[in-house]
């Protein structure tokens, strides 16, 4: 017997939901074979099984999150998986029996995984409308032993289950159940929408940043003139040549990493030791999905061209969007951009990932009649960067330091500014 | 009550409404002397004569359009088809005069006749003596279908038949003659045309049946029980016009639905009962509704194996009434 504990997914990751157990209780599984998926930080990653065997137990049901570390299945070594592999070849080394592989387990493949917990979703009209007639929570539907093919919650199981549910209330006095709805007419429900795990993920980080995190917003207004035009100018050829769009995420990401470069202290973390100053500038970039929002990471975005930031981002939104990143794509940023000035907003109050101590938000770059140099009045594409701080971290001095410098790069760009 | 078969039923059925009414007469092949080829209408000629049972030639063309003018002029006739097989000759007949009489008079003339054609395989008759004939003629608007599977429906449909003043085709299966008995009432004991019956009262599933089938669920129906399932048993009698709050009903309380009919599957009956039930109890539904059929093949072959390949029988509605029940 081995146990499966929830993995470590990566630095900072202290608990793990199992999103989708691929093998069932009873069924054969390869080393290697894909186990379970797990999500953490807004990814889904599969884990392999550590070893051949039978998957004795299923320790930790769907839907449930476990810190790192804890029993969340016991694989079996199967007896038939280990003396099988001599049979077929002569172990190439003494020592490692189990990396053999295990022509037993080659039916598991075929198991059922997939089917069960799709059929657990799919409910038929009979059962939704059961489940709204008896007022059946998700929770509480997630309770109930589907006994149709895959699992399936039929007709029948929803009826046995508020015959019982009806039971002990009755038993205990306990009259309310049937109470409120016999003498005045409950208000009118309104629809829950179930939390997905990335809902879920999305709101425990929020809310853990907001709980820890002093949270410091201040805002600087930066003359885009200089980079429309600049953009206006190259963006034709530059889609030509790259096939892809220029446009103004990494150019900012690019004066981003400038600005770090120059105030060091936001590109860092809090510690109760001491605040961790980052070697590497890696930068997440927000990008809005059906059901929610990932934040992919540029990694070392200081050695990157504004060309190579393009691509970069480009690559990630698109993988995002199509839910194929990795868990490293996720991990390890140091600085977050957010883009809610597609949307057209004008000053956005973003909330810090942590362990990251800022981020900046890029608002809508809108033209409004500016005065100028010489006190002339002028019409320039104008923008907001708003910059939310971890003031334990740094003070209001290096945070305006820093948009300072961001507003200084962009405000100066022109076409001797490298694109590669 | 007496205990009939269907055959003893249909032949009551007759003579009862012969001697009730004298418009009432028979015409068919060897109905006369003979008495039928199943003796359905054996000692009839005797008691009757030949002007009220009347030997036809082999023209099935004839026997049906004889029977339009003998209605048109007040007549009751019951035309009896020997084989629902041998029909075809008396299509024109039936869908192009008989169905539409009434409509195309604006209801001055009504038809007041009846169709008997023993139908329906699993009597070794091979490809000319096995056919399932009901949905071709149900999809005639204007003409009435009934299709009954037990001695007390043969009868009490064959005399509302009778005296319903549209054409009616009565269908009565040949493996239900002798082999369905069941208590018959005394007196008229008229069955609506138009009315399902539930046979047997169940909330898991339903079966919804007809003719031979109808035996053949009640018997799937008393195994399902051994485990536990409870199956309701929905006797259609009537195919057209079918009993659409029954099949609502039944649906709507049960939520699963194994429609079984021996006729091939395609545009079939059971796929106008899946439509019905589609359209009106989609919510109350816990899982696709399914069917039990005869296989798409041209007709009912003669090699006992392939026969028995080809007829729905309990064995096969028992294993698909179970995977309806695991869903």
């Amino acid at each position: 017997m081995a146990s499966v504990k929830m993995p470590q997914l990566g630095e900072s990751i202290t608990e793990g939901t199992i999103s989708k157990w691929l093998k069932k209780p009873g069924d054969q599984v390869k080393k290697y074979e894909g186990l379970v998926e797990i999500i953490t930080d807004k990814v889904n990653a599969e884990v392999p099984a550590p070893l051949s065997g039978v998957l004795k137990e299923i320790k930790v049901k769907e839907g449930a999150t476990v810190t790192v570390g804890t029993e969340i299945a016991v694989i079996e070594e199967s007896a038939a998986a280990t003396p099988a592999a001599p049979k077929s070849q002569p172990a190439p080394q003494a020592g490692t029996p189990i990396a053999a592989p295990a022509p037993a387990a080659e039916s598991a493949t075929e198991g059922q995984g997939g089917a069960s917990t799709e059929g657990r979703t799919r409910l038929s009209p009979a059962v939704r409308a059961l489940i709204e007639e008896h007022r059946i929570s998700d929770a509480e539907l997630s309770r109930i032993e589907g006994s149709g093919i895959g699992g399936r919650i039929s007709k029948k199981d929803i009826e046995d289950h508020v015959a019982k549910r009806a039971q002990p209330a009755a038993a205990n006095g306990e009259q309310r159940q049937q109470a409120v709805p016999a003498t005045a007419p409950a208000p009118s429900p309104g629809t829950t929408v179930p939390l997905s795990p990335m809902r879920r993920a999305i709101a425990s980080n929020m809310l853990k940043s907001k709980q820890t995190i002093p949270h410091a917003w201040t805002v600087a207004e930066v003359d885009m003139t200089n980079v429309v035009r600049f953009r206006q100018k190259v963006k034709d050829s530059f889609k030509q040549r790259e096939g892809i769009d220029l446009t103004y995420v990494p150019i900012i990401v690019k004066a981003v990493v400038e600005g770090l470069k120059a105030v060091p202290i936001l590109n860092a973390s809090w510690s109760d030791e001491g605040v961790v100053l980052h070697k590497d500038i890696n930068v997440g970039v927000a990008v809005s999905v059906d059901d929610g929002l990932i934040v992919p990471v540029i990694h070392q975005a200081d050695r990157m061209s504004i060309a190579g930031l393009a691509k970069s981002t480009d690559d990630l939104a698109k993988r995002a969007r199509a839910g194929k990143l990795g868990i490293p794509d996720v991990q390890g940023a140091t600085f977050t951009v957010n883009n809610p000035g597609t949307f057209g907003t004008i000053l956005s109050y973003s909330i810090i990932a942590p362990p990251q101590a800022g981020i900046l938000a890029m608002d809508a770059i809108v033209k409004r009649p500016v005065i100028i140099e010489g006190d002339a009045i002028a019409v320039r594409s104008m923008m907001n960067l708003c910059l939310s701080f971890d003031h334990r971290v740094l003070d209001g001095v290096s945070a305006a330091r820093f948009l300072q410098g961001v507003r200084r790069w962009l405000e100066g760009f022109s076409e001797q500014v490298p694109l590669y | 009550m007496a205990v009939k078969t269907v055959i003893e039923a249909i032949r009551d059925g007759m003579d009862e409404e012969m001697a009730r009414d004298e418009t009432v007469f028979l015409i068919g092949e060897d109905v006369g002397n003979r008495g039928g080829v199943f003796l359905a209408s054996d000692g009839l000629y005797k008691k009757y004569g030949e002007l009220r049972v009347i030997d036809s030639p082999l023209a099935e063309s004839c026997i049906v359009g004889v029977a339009i003018g003998a209605a048109v002029n007040g007549m009751r006739p019951i035309a009896e088809i020997q084989f629902a097989d041998f029909i075809a000759p008396a299509m024109n007949q039936i869908i192009e005069e008989a169905a539409r009489f009434s409509y195309r008079t604006a209801g001055d003339f009504n038809l007041p006749m009846v169709i008997r054609a023993p139908w329906g395989g699993g009597v070794h008759g091979a490809l000319y003596h096995s056919q399932s004939i009901e949905a071709m003629f149900a999809h005639v608007p204007g003409l009435k279908v009934v299709a009954p599977g037990t001695p007390a429906d043969a009868k009490g449909l064959l005399k509302a038949a009778i005296r319903d003043p549209d054409p009616v085709l009565y269908l009565e299966h040949k493996r239900t003659y002798r082999l369905v008995k069941g208590e018959v009432p005394e007196g008229d004991g008229l069955v609506p045309i138009g009315k399902a019956e539930v046979k047997r009262e169940g909330k898991d599933l339903s079966l919804i049946a007809y003719g031979l089938m109808l035996t053949y669920c009640l018997e799937v129906a008393e195994k399902l029980a051994a485990d536990g399932i409870s199956a309701e048993v929905l006797d259609l009698r009537t195919i057209r016009p079918i009993d659409r709050a029954a099949i609502i009903a039944t649906a709507r309380k049960t939520g699963k639905v194994l429609v079984v009919h021996e006729d091939t599957p395609f545009a079939g009956v059971a796929a106008e009962v899946m439509a019905i039930i589609m359209e009106n109890a989609f919510d109350a539904l816990d899982a696709p509704v399914m069917r039990v059929t005869g296989p798409d093949v041209p007709a009912m072959p003669f090699n006992h194996v392939l026969e028995e390949a080809f007829m729905p029988n309990p064995e096969k509605i028992l294993g698909k009434a179970r995977e309806l029940a695991a869903v």
